[in-house]
């Protein structure tokens, strides 16, 4: 084994100076998580870096549904998991039928719609949200499942649209011509050839949609409001109402639902970093 | 057009045109869903919305209304500060991440974490750190100094610092993402011919990374602002626009008009951004949809 010169050494000291910092800057809100969802209420208020008595209890108390914070927790466990796929189906169908229309039959106008999805991408969530609670109010929407859905797959589709758009384009047009030649319709073209080569950046654009959806907190605080229908980040918000929140409750509610996504986000990781990063700014 | 065509392709043409009109209606029945949404969840929100904003009374009342004045200079400290700050420690961070070492990667996989969990969770969890009595971070100071900590949300400017280190936490990543993308696709020989050449760290960054990345670094700070300007928990969880309402920003503020039924303001208050957002948007646009 050959020993590190002193210059190594002073590299590697240097850039753990950087990565140190960074690791404590990035874990230090999620370990307060999950050091609350761990610890009882005295523990958790005592400002201690690892509780006396760890417990599971916060877990317990959450999955049977014992505070009044947390007693329908399983039926915003359940619409916020609905909202999501639901966000997430719409938004692939949406987008794939769009791009292949765009990039693949280079239909007329293609090129204004894929601008006027753009010209959407690029308005603020926030901006947008104001009129869009009315919109949904005079649609008759409010309070319903599908105003969220809709919203998240308007949110969602204009980036998905511009993402498959571009991946759609590399594959060669040979591919078509050939199917075409070989008798393909349309459909066929877009069902046996389009869809199976596209699937990584499917997978990638399914996930995202999924991952906002699951994520969003302001059009999912305006547009629902009963107990029973509002998502898991609307109740989190809720949490806040009262003056003596329980905080371990609230953490330990929150750290379930922050696994999923992180869960879902590493489990794709591969697909997301090549499908998205890539094209997210294009340089 | 009828020569063009067969110029450049052996197949006969009448199949062709066959071919190509289903092919058009199937294109034109493709894009149908996209456009249903697109007209009945932004054009007609967005039409709605600038007629509602239309009244000039609106304008005077945001003009004398001192909470819209804070708003929008805290707005622009949140992008001028926030933003610079940011992107320039995701350019630094960048350079750290694509060196080759078997615990940066690790590292990597730990550090996109903000990224990868929902904000409402973390946001919540920084609010009871900073929290006077029971919070970790007062409880930390007072084992070292032995004195109270601040009433880190109680003070307008500090708040809203706050609120900018936690936008910061969670979007670094992604931008550090995207820019370590970009500095990976930078020719190594180039790095090695400067090597050779004796060249220091800063000459290889001055003369070769950041010319090439420096399109780049533009483009993600100017989407960056436009994503900011959207950025409604950072503060709404972190501060709830508080203490008396300073440390509002444009979107906290059009949702704080909406909850008071104040629609037309809140629509009156998005309005006046839109002479900054529009270049962002044209300048965006014009970028991606080469």
């Amino acid at each position: 084994m050959k020993l590190p010169t002193l210059r190594e050494v002073g590299t590697e000291a240097k850039l753990l100076l950087i990565g140190i910092p960074v690791f404590i800057w990035t874990m230090i809100p999620i370990y307060h998580m999950f050091l609350f969802a761990i610890s009882p209420k005295e523990d958790a208020f005592s400002g201690k870096l690892w509780p006396d008595h760890p417990t599971l209890h916060n877990f317990h108390i959450v999955f049977y549904q014992e505070h009044y914070f947390l007693r329908d927790f399983w039926i915003q466990f359940w619409n916020s998991t609905v909202i999501a796929l639901a966000a997430g189906a719409l938004t692939l169908f949406i987008a794939t039928a769009a791009a292949f229309s765009i990039s693949r039959l280079k239909v007329p106008g293609g090129r204004w719609v894929m601008n006027l999805a753009l010209f959407t991408y690029f308005i603020p969530a926030a901006f947008l949200a104001v009129p869009m609670y009315r919109t949904m109010g005079n649609y008759g929407l409010l309070n319903n499942h599908w105003s969220l859905i809709l919203a998240m797959v308007t949110i969602a589709s204009p980036y998905a649209i511009w993402v498959l758009k571009q991946a759609s384009d590399k594959l060669p047009v040979e591919l078509d011509e050939a199917a075409v030649m070989d008798g393909a319709t349309t459909l066929q073209l877009f069902r046996l050839v389009y869809v199976p080569l596209m699937m990584p950046s499917l997978v990638a654009i399914g996930t995202y949609a999924v991952l906002l959806a699951w994520n969003e907190y302001l059009y999912a605080f305006l547009l629902l409001s009963k107990d029973t229908d509002i998502t898991l980040p609307v109740a989190l918000g809720n949490f806040l109402a009262a003056d003596d929140s329980p905080w371990e409750l609230l953490m330990t509610t929150g750290f379930i639902y922050a696994l999923p996504p992180a869960a879902v986000y590493y489990a794709f990781k591969r697909y997301m970093v090549g499908g998205l990063t890539a094209g997210a700014v294009k340089s | 057009m009828a020569i063009t065509l067969s110029g450049s392709d052996t197949i006969p043409a009448p199949p062709l045109s066959a071919r190509l009109t289903t092919q058009q209606v199937w294109g034109i029945l493709l894009l149908v869903p996209y456009l249903l949404v697109f007209l009945a969840f932004v054009v007609y929100p967005v039409g709605y919305g600038l007629w509602l904003a239309r009244n000039p009374a609106n304008y005077v009342a945001l003009y004398n209304d001192p909470i819209f004045a804070r708003a929008a200079v805290n707005t622009l400290i949140f992008l001028v500060i926030g933003i610079n700050v940011k992107m320039l420690i995701a350019l630094f961070l960048s350079g750290f991440f694509a060196q080759q070492r078997p615990w940066i990667k690790w590292l990597s996989v730990i550090f996109i974490l903000p990224w990868a969990v929902p904000s409402i969770p973390t946001i919540l969890s920084v609010r009871f750190m900073l929290n006077p009595e029971w919070g970790m971070v007062n409880h930390f100071i007072f084992s070292l100094t032995g004195d109270d900590g601040p009433n880190w949300l109680n003070d307008p400017t500090v708040a809203l610092t706050m609120a900018i280190a936690v936008h910061i936490w969670k979007s670094l990543p992604f931008w550090t993402l995207i820019l370590l993308t970009g500095r990976l696709a930078i020719p190594q020989d180039l790095y090695e011919a400067s090597e050779v050449d004796g060249a220091s760290p800063w000459q290889k960054f001055r003369f070769i990374t950041w010319p090439s990345m420096q399109m780049l670094y533009v483009t993600c700070t100017l989407l960056s602002m436009i994503w900011t300007l959207g950025d409604f928990n950072s503060v709404y969880l972190l501060t709830g626009g508080g203490p008396a309402d300073l440390t509002h920003v444009l979107s906290t503020l059009g949702i704080r008009y909406l909850r008071l039924d104040q629609l037309s303001l809140a629509m009156a208050s998005i309005v006046c951004a839109i002479p900054f957002v529009l270049p962002l948007m044209y300048f965006m646009m014009k970028r991606l949809s080469r």
